[in-house]
């Protein structure tokens, strides 16, 4: 049962394109992507962490990428990931309890979550900017 | 259930062997992970623009150490955990299949292995 051996052509089932995108489906796909960005993206925590350790000259190498515009696009990136895909597990948890599975509730937590993650990124850029003035 | 020992149903082990353990680990990681990457962000936001001696500095104390050693193995078997479930819907090939969940697993552990070295070497006197 290791491996199905397919001999002939028979047709798949409909996927993912050929549905009207629901709010629901587009939360479900943004929190695998998500999820697989943030599990990449721990290499910037790793970078920044060792370089911290190995001495000033590599920190402020790293610090250095992370202020370039890209850098600072690929954090703010980050951020939003992170956000998307903390509110959506909360979600899921919400879930798992057997609670807000009514279409309309389904739907209202998947904006919200949309919502809220888009305000919370910019929330913690906005603290972190007023902290210092610079990232 | 008819074909079950009794041991497998006293077990609770279905044919996937590990039972809700997946589930369970994931479910525990992501509760647990609602709290550090929250002391994350807070770090991070503090230590915007701060200078090398700082965050050396702060990176050091016990009490922002150990959320940190606490939040790189919570992330990170979570992580794993995802990336397991993403790489079991999409590869289809038994062999690519072992493949990509030893990657992912040998690149977890590294992942981990850096942080939390560079951690404890901040810690115990860089």
């Amino acid at each position: 049962m290791a491996e199905a051996r397919q001999t002939v052509e028979r047709p798949l089932s409909p996927h993912l394109f050929i549905y009207k995108p629901l709010i629901n489906m587009v939360m479900s796909i943004l929190h695998r992507l998500t999820g697989a960005a943030l599990y990449f993206g721990t290499l910037l925590l790793a970078a920044w962490l060792l370089a911290a350790s190995m001495g000033e000259g590599q920190f402020n190498y790293v610090n250095g990428l992370f202020a370039h515009p890209v850098g600072k696009l690929v954090l703010f990136g980050y951020t939003w990931a992170l956000a998307q895909h903390m509110l959506g597990g909360i979600r899921h948890l919400i879930w798992d309890t057997g609670r807000g599975l009514q279409i309309w509730q389904v739907n209202t937590l998947s904006w919200l979550t949309l919502l809220c993650s888009i305000a919370l990124t910019f929330a913690i850029w906005a603290v972190g900017l007023m902290f210092r003035g610079g990232f | 259930m008819a074909h079950r020992t009794p041991l497998a149903r006293v077990r609770g082990l279905g044919s996937a062997k590990t039972g809700a353990e997946h589930f369970w680990r994931q479910r525990l990681t992501a509760v647990a992970n609602i709290f550090l990457l929250s002391f994350l962000i807070w770090l991070l936001v503090t230590l915007a623009g701060a200078d090398y001696a700082t965050v050396k500095a702060t990176l050091a104390k016990p009490q922002i150490a150990i959320p940190l050693l606490l939040l790189v193995v919570s992330g990170l078997v979570h992580m794993r955990l995802g990336m397991q479930v993403i790489i079991e819907d999409y590869v289809h090939s038994e062999g690519r299949k072992v493949v990509a969940l030893m990657l992912s697993s040998f690149f977890a552990v590294a992942v981990g292995l850096v942080c939390v070295f560079a951690v404890l070497k901040l810690s115990f006197g860089a």
